[in-house]
């Protein structure tokens, strides 16, 4: 397939790969988060973990919009659904996520008219073709979505539809990777910077990760070229005791980002004052509300949406596990409280999550994998 | 983390595998319809416990049933697509296929079948004319009568204008035996042409997608593949599956898992089309879960793995059959796959379908 073979060329990776091994110090450990959850999918479909040195080890992020959305949030979204005049609509994979009594596929199987659509524009669709109903898109997603949501908001004020709303669930990267970055016993070396996310906002909100904190990092694009190249690129960083952004996405990201797309969310958008994560708890001012402008279309508002905290359960660790102090294994409710039929933290809801690939896969989801010959 | 400590925890969640799956959802959603996890806990734990007797068991495409000194082999499905016509194909001729490939992969020869058409008020006359005509011509060439029937009409909105349920019997044949019990180490797994072309064709004949691109539903009938394999492999031939819901993902893993083995892929070897791959690049989706409607699985035994992959492609449907990997002793009960790229991937089971049902 021409535009992808070329990012997943064997030989090439080969090569990478031996020169991310000329750099490894024996006597250390490196750990790198990817803090995107592409990033995570790219790593598992094409086995990149077995690639690299022994000593280098990829930790998740937390950048999974679906898996860090909190119960509370769910539970929300599901009172609107369930109201008869509502048409809700969603992605595909918001389905799936729990909330405290159920996600939304089971509230569908009771009757709520619950719809998946591709785009926010498709929701927009459905509330010009559905006058007499009112239509609420559940939106989610870091800065890589929160433009289209935008868009769509501008587009419904401009033609006037007022059976039109969005639930807002938009998050901002920076912030939670801050809060990662200020723990004292964070254990991370290095950072692999989201590519989709950095086309909207570049690459300089970044900055403050080398000078503030010491941690390199390499914004990388989603083929696993591009994640291998990146990898070598923080590696070369510490070896020459560099410590800098740098962009391995330049084909999409542009350093300054997309000024269009961020004048947008300037427009449509506020900073919330603080938001909850689904395992991280609340980082302050990380999610986005709808601006006084579009306040008519704030479905928060139109449904009075009470704000109910639905607390995480004590005993989950999540935090722990991605600021790589613990193994999924290691945290007290793995595997009981926690599996991925019924997920409590962020890291159990997604199948790439950490702990579930290690529920389905044990040791063998981080360790190399043997299994002989090629033919 | 200490290894003896990481070891019990392992242990703890190898002996909850192993129990008997409990199904405890109050209502049934559309995830227990995907052929993925939730549809096998649904089989597992309700239905499999309630009906509980020694045909229904091994839970094969087609049950064997004794008669006589032989077996007969009985196997049922009900077809719900949207859109009914397809590039490639129709409800009609699907809803022959299936269940002929059914009996087809269980080494039976399809006797009969009966239909059952559930029809929605409002149906276009010509619609279901065309769809009769194409289940007559589907039973014709695979050689098998339609032999009972029954319609019922529901009320309008109460069905997506046409659902078709097939039942199929066929004899088995009594030299052999196929199983996951016969699957030794060391044997190949053969697959008789590309992946996902029939899921990805109904995904974009929907037309929720704006995407437009040439696929074609690669629904057939299986015999000829099924009879040139039975011909060169003989006795080594251990098992056949047809990969319909769920795709080759899902089926691999349901061997490694009753067989106690591992299975191995080499992704370089996995037959897709240039253009399946791009719409799933697109969707996010991976033609390892997709449906197909005419492509046959096969495990065979080493020896005859080369004879074997090239009777299949001197059959129609059969042109790009590859082996496309083996089964090993390790790692017991789990699926991986060599990437093109030079890493290995766990290939899982298939949770619960993001995407509408497409077959």
């Amino acid at each position: 397939m021409k535009y992808v073979d070329e990012f997943r060329n064997a030989e090439l990776a080969r090569a990478v790969s031996s020169e991310i091994n000329s750099l490894v110090d024996p006597d250390r450990r490196y750990k790198i988060m990817e803090i995107c959850g592409g990033h995570t999918h790219t790593i598992y479909r094409h086995g990149i973990k077995d690639l690299l040195p022994e000593g280098v080890e990829l930790v998740h992020g937390p950048g999974c919009p679906v898996c860090v959305l909190p119960m509370g949030r769910v539970d929300e979204g599901i009172a609107i659904a369930e109201r008869p005049e509502v048409i809700f609509t969603c992605f595909g994979d918001m389905m799936r996520v729990p909330g405290s009594k159920g996600n939304l596929q089971e509230v569908k199987a009771q009757g709520a008219d619950i719809r998946m659509v591709y785009s926010p524009l498709d929701a927009l669709r459905i509330a010009r073709e559905n006058p007499d109903r009112e239509v609420v898109f559940y939106a989610i997603g870091f800065e890589t979505t929160a433009p289209s949501t935008a868009l769509t908001l501008q587009r419904a004020k401009k033609e006037g539809i007022e059976n039109f709303s969005v639930f807002c669930n938009h998050v901002t990267i920076v912030p939670p990777v801050r809060a990662l970055l200020d723990s004292p016993d964070l254990r991370l070396d290095a950072f692999v910077g989201p590519g989709h996310v950095s086309t909207v906002i570049g690459c300089r909100p970044y900055e403050f990760m080398p000078e503030d904190y010491g941690k390199p990092v390499a914004v990388a694009g989603f083929e696993p070229l591009d994640l291998l190249q990146s990898i070598l690129m923080v590696m070369r960083q510490l070896d020459e005791g560099r410590c800098e952004v740098e962009n391995q996405y330049g084909r999409a990201v542009p350093w300054e980002g997309n000024l269009r797309a961020l004048e947008s969310l300037a427009e449509v958008f506020e900073l919330r004052p603080y938001f909850e994560w689904r395992g991280l708890g609340f980082v302050s001012q990380s999610a986005l509300k709808l601006s006084e402008a579009y306040a008519d279309f704030d479905a928060e508002v139109r449904y009075s949406s009470p704000g109910v905290r639905v607390a995480d359960p004590k005993a989950c660790q999540c935090g722990e596990v991605l600021k790589g102090v613990l193994k999924p294994p290691e945290c007290r409710v793995f595997g009981t409280a926690c599996t991925p039929e019924s997920p409590l933290g962020a890291l159990m809801v997604s199948s790439e999550g950490a702990c579930a690939a290690y529920y389905n896969f044990g040791r063998k989801s981080y360790e190399k994998v043997e299994i002989g010959s090629r033919r | 983390m200490s290894d003896r400590r990481e070891q019990r925890v392992l242990d703890a969640l190898e002996q909850n595998r192993r129990r008997p799956p409990k199904f405890d959802a109050p209502r049934i959603d559309m995830s227990h319809g995907a052929g993925g996890k939730a549809t096998h806990k649904l089989i597992e734990g309700l239905l499999l416990p309630a009906l509980e007797n020694p045909a229904l068991a091994p839970l094969s495409d087609a049950a064997r049933i004794p008669f006589g000194d032989s077996y007969l082999a009985l196997t049922t499905d009900s077809f719900v697509v949207r859109p009914l016509v397809f590039p490639g194909g129709s409800i009609g001729e699907l809803a022959v296929n299936g269940t002929v490939n059914d009996l087809a992969v269980s080494g039976a020869t399809p006797l009969g079948l009966s239909a059952a058409l559930i029809i929605e008020e409002g149906l276009d006359t010509e619609v279901l004319r065309r769809e009769v005509e194409a289940m007559a011509a589907a039973a014709e060439q695979a050689g098998v009568p339609i032999a009972t029937g029954d319609t019922k009409v529901v009320e309008r909105g109460k069905g997506d204008g046409l659902y078709v349920v097939t039942t199929g019997v066929g004899v088995a044949d009594p030299e052999l035996d196929l199983s996951t019990a016969s699957v030794r180490p060391g044997d190949k797994i053969l697959c008789s042409g590309t992946l996902g072309d029939h899921g990805a064709a109904i995904l974009i004949a929907r037309g929720d997608l704006d995407l437009e691109a040439e696929v074609l539903s690669d629904t057939r009938p299986l015999t000829p593949l099924v009879e040139a394999l039975k011909g060169t492999a003989g006795p080594g031939l251990r098992l056949m599956r047809d990969p319909t819901r769920g795709g080759v993902g899902t089926v691999l893993n349901e061997l490694a898992r009753d067989s106690g083995y591992g299975v191995v892929l080499w992704e370089e070897k996995l037959p897709v089309r240039d253009i399946v791959n791009g719409a799933c690049e697109i969707l996010g989706i991976d033609p390892l879960y997709i449906a197909n409607e005419g492509k046959l699985l096969a495990v065979v035994a080493p020896d005859v793995a080369d004879a074997a992959l090239e009777a299949l492609r001197g059959v129609e449907g059969g042109e790009e059959a590859e082996v496309i990997g083996e089964v090993r002793e390790e790692p017991e009960r789990m699926v991986l796959m060599h990437t093109g790229f030079g890493g290995t991937r766990m290939i899982d089971m298939l949770v619960g379908d993001p995407l509408p049902r497409i077959c």
